[in-house]
């Protein structure tokens, strides 16, 4: 961009994209603020046409002394911190496996991205009633097999069998981004430190780990964001039953199971303070090794 | 201490044999170049001597003990690779203190070898910036004093100038001569660069296809290059090979005459041709000579500057007692 003429080109053309892109947020983003200070509840007759009463701060209170905000932030904060760990954990061992040269390389990578290209509720349902069914899923027959009593995995251990579901559709995701680091891992590093006298745990400890610490940080920062707005793992399992209602769920079930809107919105402005602290402590955190 | 054996060493990639049966001794304290057009293995036998590649069978022997089972980290020697291999994410002083610091070293002693080997190396002042913020010879130094700091019984070097400009590698190869003077230790330099091991190497093993073409001294090789190849890749610029009428004269299938060699007459010359390319540096000129009826072209070099044109006539004379002689197999006539 070295000239004035191209410069103002350049805003031009970007013009038509900034102007949607801000008119897509702006919009849903006042309207959830404007709802948040009303009294709205459609089955009481309530409407935009008619005028919504201005209630103040009074939904803001209602929805963070519900007896259900706390475990709802705790529930959240569980789910995202457990398929981070998850992901990324796993993630590093199966990059690590599938950088080593095998017989049909390109077909396994493909099969281990796999899980990413299924829809959330399609998954959900399969891992629901496949797999985790107490009578007819795998896991029961399995656990049948061993004469053990199949455990009723959506209700006794509700939070983790989603936490599983959700890290076996991210697990990918932070498989591929860690798997194209690691191969962009110079082999003479590892052979300088190997010469060193470095062995194999010493090597990914000093040399691996460090050298995948920016992507680390970007699957991180990726998956938080996604990982915050959870819906359909949960309603197609739980339903937000047995200690699953996350924050995102408890502002869906606010305006559509109570029909409270203003509420709800309320409960969206909260979600919004929520990601942004989170985002802001992450950026903290791990923002270090974004700039060297 | 630092002496390496080779005994019988081969090693194969699949069916394919890079290195067949090969012997070899470097004695301790020696400077010894490995040198070759590239894909002559010599890189892959100083990885085998690393001991980072398995060797398919035969022994290697370092200090008179067999090390061919040896994992590289015990065998006592430290390498320098061509892309210096340095730890982007620890500054130089982590990055020479590492290998100490994996032998589990106390903290004062590293400190004390880390500055030491700093001091040597001109480093001290960069012993807090990251490889990143370091130039080419900088970086090339601090891989130098990984090394170092380690003692090792002998140093391997994989090509460690290729990535510097031309100025800075004379530079180096002057520093890395001097290093060894000064530790006079076992030194191990794998190059594709012949001026390179000319000026370096108390020893040079010329390697073509996985086989040693001759072992000797820079002036040995010179003076009496065992066959052809070695003939044509030792000098520069390289050797005339001339086949057929001219060298049955001399009862050899082959003769060879290097460019410093061939004296420029005005006339009555023994051999002459026309001018084609001259390369002018003031203290010589190089002529690439056509139509002589030996060779395709023939380099010949003159003293000082030599007023000969593009196109024009020369007369050349070899000198009777600098010509080699070699067979129809290539081999040198004594």
């Amino acid at each position: 961009m070295a000239t004035k003429a191209s410069r103002s080109a350049a805003r031009m053309m970007m013009a038509p994209a900034v102007v949607l892109l801000l008119g897509w947020m702006l919009v849903p983003l006042i309207m959830t603020l404007w709802f948040s200070f009303t009294k709205y509840l459609p089955l009481r007759g309530d409407s935009i046409e008619r005028g919504l009463d201005w209630v103040g701060f009074s939904n803001y209170s209602r929805f963070i002394s519900s007896s259900s905000f706390w475990p709802s932030i705790q529930t959240t904060l569980i789910m995202v911190g457990g398929v981070l760990l998850i992901t990324v954990v796993l993630g590093i061992l199966l990059a690590m496996l599938l950088d080593q040269p095998m017989w049909g390389q390109g077909v396994v990578r493909i099969l281990v991205i796999a899980p990413f290209f299924v829809m959330p509720t399609v998954s959900a349902l399969v891992w629901k009633n496949m797999l985790m069914d107490p009578v007819n899923g795998i896991f029961s027959h399995l656990w049948r097999f061993f004469g053990a009593e199949p455990v009723a995995w959506l209700q006794d251990a509700s939070l983790s069998s989603i936490v599983l579901i959700v890290s076996w559709q991210w697990l990918p995701f932070a498989t591929l981004i860690l798997l194209t680091a690691i191969q962009s891992l110079d082999s003479e590093q590892l052979e300088a430190a190997e010469m060193d006298g470095a062995p194999a745990l010493k090597r990914f400890w000093f040399i691996v780990l460090p050298h995948l610490a920016r992507a680390i940080t970007i699957v991180i920062l990726i998956q938080t964001i996604f990982l915050l707005s959870i819906f359909a793992e949960i309603f197609v399992t739980t339903g937000g039953a047995f200690g699953t209602r996350t924050l995102t769920y408890l502002i869906f079930q606010r305006v559509i199971d109570s029909q409270n809107i203003g509420l709800g919105s309320a409960g969206g402005v909260y979600a919004i303070i929520l990601a942004n602290i989170v985002a802001i402590f992450l950026m903290r955190i791990v923002g270090k090794n974004l700039d060297t | 201490m630092g002496q390496i054996q080779l005994k019988q060493v081969t090693k194969s990639f699949g069916d394919v044999q890079v290195i067949p049966p090969l012997d070899l001794t470097i004695h301790d304290g020696e400077f010894t170049v490995f040198v070759g057009p590239s894909g002559c293995g010599k890189s892959t036998l100083l990885r085998l001597i690393a001991g980072l590649e398995d060797i398919t069978t035969g022994h290697i022997e370092i200090d008179g003990k067999d090390a061919t089972d040896v994992v590289p980290a015990k065998r006592g020697l430290a390498m320098v690779f061509q892309s210096y291999a340095l730890y982007p994410h620890m500054s130089v002083r982590k990055n020479i203190a590492f290998p100490l610091r994996m032998a589990k070293m106390d903290q004062a002693e590293i400190n004390k070898r880390v500055e030491g080997a700093a001091a040597v190396l001109n480093l001290t002042d960069y012993l807090d910036r990251r490889p990143g913020q370091l130039s080419g010879g900088q970086r090339q130094r601090v891989a130098i004093g990984r090394a170092i700091v380690r003692e090792p019984a002998a140093f391997l070097f994989d090509e460690p100038l290729s990535n510097l400009d031309a100025a800075l590698r004379v530079g180096m190869r002057m520093e890395i001569s001097e290093l060894h003077k000064k530790l006079a230790t076992t030194m191990v330099y794998v190059t594709h660069d012949q001026v390179e091991a000319m000026t370096m190497a108390d020893k040079i093993v010329v390697l073509q296809a996985g086989v040693i073409e001759q072992v000797g001294s820079p002036l040995e090789l010179y003076r009496t290059p065992r066959n052809t190849f070695v003939a044509g890749f030792i000098g520069s610029p390289k050797m005339n090979l001339i086949t057929g009428e001219e060298a049955a004269k001399h009862n050899a299938h082959t003769i060879g005459v290097r460019p410093e060699h061939i004296d420029v007459v005005e006339s009555d010359g023994q051999w002459q041709g026309t001018v084609g390319v001259a390369e002018h540096l003031g203290s010589d000129t190089f002529f690439h000579i056509h139509n002589t009826g030996l060779s395709d072209t023939m380099t010949v070099r003159a003293i000082g500057d030599v007023s000969l044109r593009h196109g024009d006539t020369i007369h050349l004379t070899p000198r009777a007692a600098e010509i080699h002689r070699f067979d129809a197999d290539g081999l040198r006539i004594a």
